[in-house]
């Protein structure tokens, strides 16, 4: 099923139509009230009426994470605060949160882009949703919350924790959608079997999965202990929360809501716009967003977008999985480097398990980039020349990916560490060598 | 007359092939012949010990990546001379060796251990040869 076929499946011309109207909408109420953008166009001698096309876009500044921490905390809001029913914050590890304030409206909108979505993964008035993302400033709980309200689903607020509680209530309740990030929903599985229960008689429907980085064998991980297919949701807190974009029952990129939600792809490095295909930093626009407006925001998020008819039937555009963020961008002799491109070229080499470590070096005045590799039993040769075979083909793979020479170093197996989440894979000794 | 050899992969990087001694010093494991090859980024141990499939469990237990492969043994008397002796015949009949590594078992007795190309045409060769080939159980006596 679609959940709202018109937006979902609507002819392109007719939605870049409507995109336009929404964009130069709402870049004049930016404009006139937000001071931060009114400056920010003065700056660079744009004003509204001249977004005469969608690719206009482009003449407009970026906003940057670090430009929301100084409008704190209500600095961005578009709307008098009396109209702001809710606020949301990102965690704040770092600094100042960022505050993203909602009207009513904006809540419908919410609602609407995550019951989408949900139906995508085929949830109706019959299911029961287990909730496992955390109820509070974390955009989350809410987020899943309003649109499988939106459906008529019977949402179980859990939260994430009390683990044991939560498979109790997926037996008892007999939950038909769990919604986790992939790290929490492999730990719940792992502890579902240590109690004892039968994950396959639980006949779940579907697992929704996101606010995480994630790879292609976790999703698998969690499809094969949950016996149930696995659909990415993503979304960040500065442009809304969960609901930007979702997975259809393809499993094969996300649909970016951008009826909602303009997405672009730019070079980090020159910040140009790149051709459709290409991978690059998305950058998303709210078209329709009332209380907080964000204009070109650079998620740092790499993904590439691919327009296309989708066996689902809907027309939205695709992203790809993010394959990695900006942060974590290298340059070596000058080229742009990011991990998740040698990770890409190590998945093409059979036996070789993607855990790497990049070491940059600058030994002099020229950068030296080492890839260390775990080698497998599949790789090992008992005769040096093949086993520099091995190495001189992992090390060619990598300069198809990057363009550049690396130097690759076998290493005995679980010697690279192992963390949850965000591995620290690159170690850049050049500072250091000054 | 083949040997089983087992071959693990090292990282070159301090203290490895002590881990690896380690490891079958803890498992009493009795190492009959070693010898390492060794490139400026990793090297290859090379075994023969008694019990093969258990040394390679044992290993790769704690972590090593260990393949194992098949070796021709041939016992040399101990002195100048004896090993060319050997080569010569694989020479002779334009045998590749991949790799040789030898010791003195006893007083007046070494023995090599051959790692033709081909394994086969190896021995045959050999064989013919008249070079003393010598069986894996001979070894694990010594
Ligand atoms: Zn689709």
């Amino acid at each position: 099923m679609i959940w709202n076929e018109e937006a979902e499946c609507m002819d392109q011309k007719k939605r870049e139509e409507l995109q336009l109207k929404r964009l130069q909408t709402v870049v004049k109420r930016a404009y006139e009230n937000v001071p931060h953008y009114k400056n920010r166009l003065d700056q660079v001698g744009v004003k509204p009426d001249d977004i005469k096309t969608l690719k206009d876009i482009e003449k407009l500044p970026f906003t940057s994470k670090e430009d929301l921490r100084e409008s704190y905390p209500f600095g961005m809001f578009a709307v008098p605060p009396r109209e702001i029913v809710e606020i949301h914050t990102s965690s704040g590890t770092t600094g100042k949160p960022v505050v993203s304030g909602y009207t009513r409206k904006d809540l419908d909108t919410w609602s609407e882009v995550m019951a989408r979505g949900l139906t995508m993964f085929g949830a109706d008035p019959d299911d029961i949703i287990q909730n496992t993302h955390g109820y509070g400033l974390f955009t989350g709980g809410f987020g899943v919350h309003y649109g499988a309200q939106k459906v008529g689903c019977t949402v179980i607020p859990i939260s994430t924790g009390q683990t044991k509680r939560q498979i109790e209530i997926m037996e008892d309740f007999n939950s038909s959608i769990v919604i986790v990030t992939p790290s929490y929903g492999l730990y719940l599985a792992e502890v579902a079997v240590e109690e004892g229960l039968d994950t396959e008689k639980l006949k779940l429907k579907a697992i929704g999965f996101g606010a995480e980085m994630w790879t292609e064998g976790m999703r698998r991980e969690l499809q094969n202990r949950f016996h149930a297919p696995a659909y990415n949701i993503y979304g960040l807190t500065e442009i809304m929360g969960p609901g930007i974009a979702l997975e259809c029952q393809e499993q094969d990129g996300l649909h970016v809501m951008e009826d909602h939600f303009y997405p672009e792809i730019i070079d980090p490095e020159t910040l140009e716009n790149v051709e459709e295909g290409e991978t690059g930093e998305l950058v998303l626009t709210n078209l329709t967003r009332e209380g907080m407006p964000i204009i070109r925001f650079r998620t740092k998020d790499l993904t590439a977008l691919r327009r296309g008819k989708c066996s689902c039937g809907r027309s939205l555009i695709k992203m790809d999985r993010i394959t990695g963020r900006t942060d974590d961008m290298l340059k070596v002799r000058g080229v742009a480097v990011f991990p998740s491109q040698v990770e890409k070229a190590l998945l093409k080499i059979d036996g070789i398990e993607p855990h790497y470590q990049i070491i940059v070096t600058r030994p002099q005045h020229l950068d030296e980039m080492e890839v260390r590799v775990e080698t497998s039993p599949e790789l090992f040769s008992d005769e040096v020349k093949e086993l520099v075979g091995a190495k001189k083909r992992i090390e060619n793979y990598i300069h198809d990916e990057i363009g550049l020479r690396v130097k690759v170093t076998l290493v005995e197996p679980k010697t690279i560490p192992r963390s949850e989440g965000k591995a620290v894979r690159v170690f850049d000794k050049r500072k250091f060598d000054n | 007359m083949k040997i089983k050899q087992l071959s693990i992969f090292l990282e070159n990087r301090k203290g490895r092939m002590r881990k690896a001694l380690d490891v079958l010093e803890k498992g009493q494991v009795s190492i009959r012949a070693l010898s390492l090859a060794d490139t400026s980024d990793f090297g290859i141990l090379r075994l023969i010990v008694p019990e093969p499939e258990g040394t390679k469990k044992l290993l790769e237990d704690h972590d090593f990546i260990v393949k194992t492969g098949k070796v021709v043994a041939v016992r040399m008397e101990d002195e100048p001379g004896s090993l060319g002796k050997i080569l010569g015949i694989l020479d002779e009949n334009d045998i590749n060796l991949s790799y040789l590594y030898a010791f003195v078992a006893k007083e007046d007795m070494a023995i090599v251990l051959l790692h033709p190309e081909n394994i086969e045409e190896g021995i045959g060769a050999l064989e013919r040869g008249g070079a003393d080939l010598i069986s894996a159980q001979e070894i694990y006596e010594l």
